[in-house]
């Protein structure tokens, strides 16, 4: 049975594969209406989301299927203290997938050792976000038409930006990406990003602190929130969260067909007069993350290429 | 001044050789030799031509030892077992491939560190380091 834990849990060319398959999805979504009829899909989330939930749900239900779970931690079995093992040893009885988000890196691996259904991580904690990444990939491939040959800048919490640390794992396994990861000092990428993923493939990325400095050279421009819900102190928070601000007078600076993607919800690190800048792709993003969604549900449950996997 | 002494060779037992100079001490807890009723030396700083100096433990008695830890400890350990004063077996130990309950995960936003009755497992990278396989995050000793 499989998994999507981390980013990396499908290969190259099964990304390829998945990526195709949400192309073709998106190109006529009614083709795919009736694909997980009677599949039941539970959405296990132990911290609020609305954007990941829903898009979740929505997928499950273009596809034909039916969704059930809880959107916090208060409204399930975990305010007793039930354990992620035993929650999803009862989800595996009711559902025939599951995506789940956590405020603990590392409970839907952890699920995914005990669980009879494939369990999707939909963010766990400040660690990962492999859904968020392929609807990036998607993204990307659609506005640059490739995978490679790009320099994409990594702007804001690099440090607990969950939806950085997949992306930049992902993007690795690709020729030609050079990252220029744009961050306050205490919000830089954590060590083992660099020393693990980016150092051993001789990856080129610079550390800078200047947005303005380094906008002309990017293909990309990936902006993320500094998310208050990751910091212990609050005066830190308070500190850092204006850091980055992009406006227009900065996308002046940038490539004519630069694309700027944001996981979302933003803040305010992206003015609203930025949203009607063609290179503004978050909200494409969003519609991308549901075709995304829905072939890696189909992908899990074995129903891609016509259920013949 | 004489900085040499022998100790009696042993019949049967182990001898765990090749300890990185300082680090015996911590073996000796960590398989908690202080528990066994059976002659147990440690010889500290003792004469090395490889190392220079080294550390090395023996044990009169049949013990089952946990080589994971060993070789997580220090992997230029030598563990010879000893029966009827021959050397029956020399072991070279390695950097464990997976570590269970050995490293604690220190990582408070970690499934690990707030969950009860869940192994601590870390997981040699290509680097020689033990990430969590939970969070990932780097061990320390």
């Amino acid at each position: 049975m499989r998994h999507m834990i981390d980013p990396l849990d499908f290969s190259v060319e099964e990304v390829e594969k998945l990526l195709n398959l949400a192309d073709d999805i998106a190109a006529d979504p009614s083709k795919y209406r009736e694909v997980c009829r009677y599949k039941k899909l539970a959405t296990l989330f132990y911290e609020p989301s609305t954007r990941t939930r829903l898009s979740f749900e929505a997928a499950m239900l273009n596809l034909g299927g039916s969704v059930l779970g809880f959107s916090s931690a208060d409204s399930s079995s975990a305010s007793k203290g039930e354990s992620v093992a035993d929650t999803i040893r009862v989800i595996s009885c009711y559902a025939d997938i599951c995506a789940m988000r956590h405020p603990k890196e590392g409970a839907p691996r952890r699920a995914a050792m005990y669980s009879k259904i494939p369990v999707i991580n939909a963010g766990d904690g400040g660690h990962q976000h492999p859904t968020q990444t392929l609807t990036d990939l998607l993204t990307i491939r659609r506005r640059l038409g490739r995978l490679q040959d790009f320099t994409i800048g990594l702007c804001g919490d690099l440090k607990f930006g969950r939806t950085v640390h997949s992306l930049i794992k992902s993007l690795s396994r690709y020729s030609g990406i050079r990252f220029i990861l744009i961050s306050p000092e205490e919000l830089r990428v954590p060590d083992y990003v660099i020393r693990d993923v980016l150092d051993p493939a001789e990856i080129p990325y610079e550390e800078v602190s200047s947005l303005e400095d380094v906008m002309p050279q990017l293909d990309i421009l990936y902006m993320t929130r500094v998310q208050k819900e990751r910091f212990f102190n609050e005066e830190d928070y308070v500190r850092l969260k204006d850091t980055y601000i992009l406006t227009e007078d900065k996308m002046k600076l940038a490539k004519k067909n630069m694309a700027v993607l944001h996981p979302l919800p933003r803040v305010n690190e992206i003015a609203l007069s930025v949203d009607d800048d063609p290179r503004a792709a978050y909200f494409e993003q969003v519609q991308n993350g549901v075709y995304v969604r829905m072939a890696l549900i189909m992908t899990l449950l074995g129903l891609a290429d016509g259920g013949k996997e | 001044m004489n900085t040499t002494f022998s100790i009696d060779s042993m019949e049967n037992g182990i001898v765990i050789d090749h300890i990185g100079a300082g680090k015996g001490i911590r073996i000796y807890n960590l398989l908690h030799l202080d528990e066994l009723d059976c002659p147990v030396v440690l010889v500290r700083n003792a004469r090395s031509i490889r190392y220079g100096r080294k550390d090395i433990i023996k044990v009169a008695g049949d013990i089952q030892l946990d080589l994971d830890l060993l070789g997580y400890v220090d992997h230029n350990i030598t563990v010879c077992t000893i029966k009827e004063g021959k050397v029956i077996e020399k072991k070279k130990l390695t950097l464990p491939k997976r570590l269970v309950n050995v490293i604690r995960c220190r990582n408070p936003r970690c499934i690990c560190t707030v969950e009860e009755g869940i192994d601590h497992v870390f997981e040699l990278t290509n680097h020689n380091t033990y990430r969590c396989i939970y969070c990932e995050s780097k061990s320390k000793m």
